[in-house]
């Protein structure tokens, strides 16, 4: 800094007095001083210039540690920061997740990049334009009230002719400001002294701004983590174990592998170092390695749901209790019961993780698609046995992550690689790595039981999930024992039990939801779990809104009036509504009336959820073949409600998206494992959704809600997508799935099992 | 749990002895409408060549395997995977990649459908859809629904963009009649 002895909080409490200063060359990724908070030299998260710089093109930069999955999130970013400072989208560029350059957010997770990152980008913005009018003031010589601000150019509003650009005003050179941190939390706001636009004000949020980063991506012409390359750069492949538990015996050499330049074998983590990418792939197929080979202590496929009831929990939580649902279960007139199961899925990233690693005596440098640049930069610095401070991770974008895939797994192979070689070293993990050993989605079962009065009122209900953990992996790998490599370094994993229960909101008189833990092995395993998008909600939604099905069904009431019934916040109720009157929801009790025993037939179902903030409503439509089990979805509506929405089509896009992928993870995905391992390691073997499968129509109804904070839209729309589909294969056969995925096989079953109700 | 670990004997990879890998050749490839020379062993797939020799982006590794489509290019005007075509097979016919189909300011008619269908979410599959996509188009001008669906069956989007890539297809499809 120019004057480092004039600290930001002497700055602050002088009255916001603004130094402006030259940039010193050199120094350009430093802004703002380091807070005890944040790493060393990653920018503080109470300067101005760690979120907002203006170029003498006037050009915007924006800073922020959330990135960009995919879902367009770098575009209402643009949007957000281009509302307050009165400047057209197009001047402004996002930078995220370079852990020189941007403050640390805690990195991308639980919908929260708009809900919560956003904040300190909107703070800035607005407090950047308040010091910009306020500089133009002082130039021009008129009243900062008496100023407005158009494309970037401030002008007198009695004469127009009078004005100043902000490239003219602050152009390459920092603000100096101090903004005011809000809470201690990474993720938390920050203030200046100005006050952001009220949305009646906005003109740019809440429209459709088309995304910034598709033309490019149409073109081929953006850049991906997997096309980032660097001087002198080698390619590195990585050798799996065959079981989890199995052990590193020995390591031929490199004879007769052709451009191999290193074999690294450390522990258990064994790869291979090559000129070129094909010279690494054939060497890592080709590479003489033999293996301890112990059995998997996991319990056969066919028997992991009885197992995980069998287990012992760790941990058992009371998350909620109102009333005394014991008594009232007691004083019931009968009771209902069912329980699910949820399978673990992959991940099965579109691309195989990508990392590229420079690492050197006295520091690394680190491009990762990682959701989590800082907490990588720390487990890296950890794995490698630097300083935080001399790693640098910079973010590049990857496929759609979708939670904790194997993006940092590979940056810690990348790291190990680079640092038995000294040069840098790309490694792309190859499909069987990724859909293999990416940490999966945990399996989760549910079990419900309600009790219910002879007038069809449900007295109590008591809900219990259980499961291997919320997380297993932390979400961050901020030790090097949260990367694949490091524990086959022997290093330990860190995880932590959050038990995992279900969102709802329904004023049962008494009502009680437990969350249960049982214990899991999950060090340097396949099978090892970690979040994968809406973490557990998809299943533990998919138990409740099925129970609440089962319910109307055994009371014979249409599912959404039953829903209505005990819905009682006005969101709740409109969000329902809106589905059900856009579906054109004519109200009967489920199963349909004429449901045939044979041949294809048709149904609807219902499901609702909140997450977090936001709520969601989804309709269902299927057709069922009877003599195949194959079950297509030919239409889904959902309802939406997550606040303030700031761009309706790019929300849309990603509403669609969230339930075509959780179509797939209803009807079709499952990892597959054995004693020898995963077995669905490909899309043959690991198969998702394909065009000819997609729905025939998504309709999608945005409840726009500007009295409110924009709330998250990157997860929701999945969490009842399984349900709805299950009480549509209900409503049309009478059949009950209460295990996802829905193959054919396991509907044949259902349908070889249905009982009817009396008429 | 069910048993407990227990040691058996060791296991060896690779499973099977592996085919010996090719010493490299001079090999001409024309891409993008220019001539090319690589040095590379004729076994590697066309796909490395292209993005590390030169420097394509476009295509892109998503299986190896031929089951995504991510690695779509043209050879000689039909829609291959890239992934699985060893160099020297592709060295007979012209090949386009994305960034030959149409450039920023000069697109194709598939690409700017996709770009006004705001037609994907990472875009990391989407070079697949287009490629196949405008091969489609240039055999079948006005497919019907099914016959979209079924050409596009063999390609992999894991982040659920179908249905504006659908819409995108159709929009194509129409500006191209």
């Amino acid at each position: 800094m120019i004057n480092p002895t004039l600290s930001r909080r002497r700055l602050f409490a002088t009255g916001g007095a603004v130094v402006v200063s030259f940039a010193i060359p050199g120094l350009a990724g430093r802004r703002g001083d380091a807070a005890a908070s944040s790493g060393p030299g990653v920018p503080a998260p109470d300067a101005l210039d760690s979120w907002l710089e203006i170029g003498p093109d006037g050009r915007v930069s924006v800073f922020t540690d959330k990135v960009d999955l995919g879902m367009g999130v770098s575009t209402a970013f643009a949007q957000i920061a281009a509302e307050e400072l009165d400047v057209p989208v197009r001047f402004v560029s996002i930078v995220m997740g370079d852990t020189a350059r941007t403050p640390d957010q805690g990195g991308v997770g639980g919908s929260t990049s708009i809900a919560v990152g956003a904040v300190p980008v909107r703070q800035a913005a607005a407090e950047a334009r308040r010091v910009l009018v306020g500089l133009a003031a002082e130039r021009l010589g008129v009243a900062a009230d008496k100023l407005g601000v158009r494309d970037g150019v401030v002008y007198a509003l009695d004469d127009p002719a009078q004005s100043a650009s902000y490239g003219d005003l602050i152009g390459g050179r920092r603000f100096n400001v101090a903004l005011t941190v809000q809470s201690t939390s990474q993720n938390g706001g920050v203030t200046g002294s100005a006050s952001p636009k009220a949305p009646n004000e906005y003109k740019i949020v809440g429209t459709s701004v088309p995304r910034i980063d598709i033309p490019a991506k149409a073109a081929g012409a953006f850049t991906y983590i997997v096309d980032v390359r660097v001087p002198g750069m080698l390619h590195g492949r990585v050798i799996r174990p065959p079981v989890p538990a199995a052990r590193l015996v020995s390591v031929g050499s490199a004879d007769g592998l052709p451009g191999v330049h290193k074999i690294v074998a450390k522990g258990s983590f064994v790869g291979v170092v090559a000129d070129t990418e094909w010279h690494a792939i054939q060497a890592a197929r080709n590479l003489k390695v033999t293996w301890s080979t112990q059995r998997a202590t996991w319990p056969a496929m066919a028997d992991l749901y009885t197992a995980m009831w069998a287990m012992t929990p760790t941990t058992r939580r009371v998350m909620a209790q109102i009333g005394d649902v014991d008594g009232a279960m007691r004083g019931a007139a009968r009771t209902i019961d069912a329980w699910y199961a949820w399978p673990f899925q992959s991940h099965a990233m579109m691309g195989p993780s990508c990392a590229i690693a420079d690492v050197r005596d006295r520091g690394a440098t680190i491009w990762s698609s990682t959701q989590h640049p800082h907490q990588l930069q720390r487990g890296i610095a950890d794995l490698l046995g630097l300083a935080p401070g001399a790693v640098h991770v910079i973010w590049v974008e990857g496929s759609g992550s979708y939670g904790r895939a194997g993006m940092d797994d590979a940056a810690g192979d990348a790291a190990i690689l680079s640092q038995a070689v000294g040069r840098p070293v790309r490694v792309q993990w190859m499909r069987a790595d990724e859909t293999g050993w990416d940490p999966k989605g945990p399996p989760v079962v549910v079990s419900v039981r309600a009790g219910v009065d002879a007038q069809g009122n449900v007295l109590a209900w008591d809900y219990v999930a259980r499961g291997f953990s919320g997380s297993g992996i932390p979400a961050g790998a901020t030790i090097g024992g949260n990367m694949l490599a490091g524990q086959f370094l022997g290093l330990p994993a860190r995880g932590f039990d959050v038990p995992t229960v279900v969102q709802e909101n329904y004023t049962f008189p008494a009502k009680r939801k437990t969350g249960e833990i049982v214990p899991w092995p999950q060090d340097g395993s396949p099978l090892r779990t970690a979040n994968l998008r809406a973490p557990s909600q998809p299943a533990t939604t998919f138990g409740g809104e099925s129970f609440v099905d089962e319910m109307a069904a055994a009371l014979r009431i249409d599912p959404v009036d039953l829903r209505l019934r005990y819905l009682r916040n006005p969101r709740d109720v409109a969000v329902v509504r809106a589905a059900a009157q856009h579906a054109g929801w004519a109200s009967r009790p489920s199963p349909r009336s004429d449901v045939s025993r044979l041949g294809v037939t048709t149904g609807r179902g219902f499901a609702y959820a909140p997450r977090g903030n936001t709520l969601i409503a989804t309709v269902a439509e299927v057709e069922v073949n009877q003599a195949t089990g194959q079950v297509h979805v030919t239409r889904l509506v959902l309802a939406h409600d997550c606040g303030l929405i700031i761009n309706p089509d790019g929300l849309r896009g990603t509403i669609e998206a969230n339930l075509i992928q959780s179509t797939s993870r209803a009807l079709k995905e499952e990892v597959r494992f054995g004693p020898a391992g995963v077995t669905s390691v490909d899309w043959a073997t690991y198969p998702i959704l394909r065009a000819p499968e997609a729905p025939d129509r998504i309709e999608i109804v945005l409840l726009n809600r500007p009295d409110l904070p924009p709330y998250g839209a990157g997860e929701p729309a999945t969490v009842a997508t399984a349900p709805a589909i299950a009480n549509a294969i209900f409503d049309a056969t009478g059949a009950r799935l209460r295990t996802v995925p829905f193959t054919p096989e396991r509907v044949k079953a259902a349908l070889a099992d249905r009982t009817w109700p009396a008429a | 749990m069910s048993s407990p670990a227990g040691a058996v004997p060791a296991v060896a990879h690779p499973a099977a002895t592996a085919a010996a890998p090719s010493p490299p050749a001079t090999i001409r490839l024309t891409v993008n409408g220019v001539v090319h020379t690589v040095q590379a062993p004729p076994d590697t797939p066309l796909l490395y060549v292209l993005r590390d020799d030169l420097a394509l982006q476009g295509p892109r590794f998503g299986c190896g395997l031929g089951q995504c489509g991510a690695c779509t290019v043209h050879l000689g005007g039909a829609a291959v995977r890239s992934c699985t075509i060893p160099v020297a097979a592709a060295a007979s016919q012209p090949i386009t990649t994305l960034e030959g189909l149409g450039t920023t300011g000069r697109l194709h008619p598939v690409q700017q459908a996709f770009i006004d269908e705001q037609a994907m979410q990472c875009g990391y599959c989407v070079n697949g859809w287009i490629m196949t996509t405008a091969a489609l188009l240039a055999r079948t001008p006005n497919p019907s629904n099914a016959e979209v669906r079924s050409a596009l069956a063999g390609l992999i989007c894991r982040c659920g963009a179908h249905m504006r890539m659908l819409r995108a297809v159709r929009r194509a499809a129409q500006s191209r009649g």
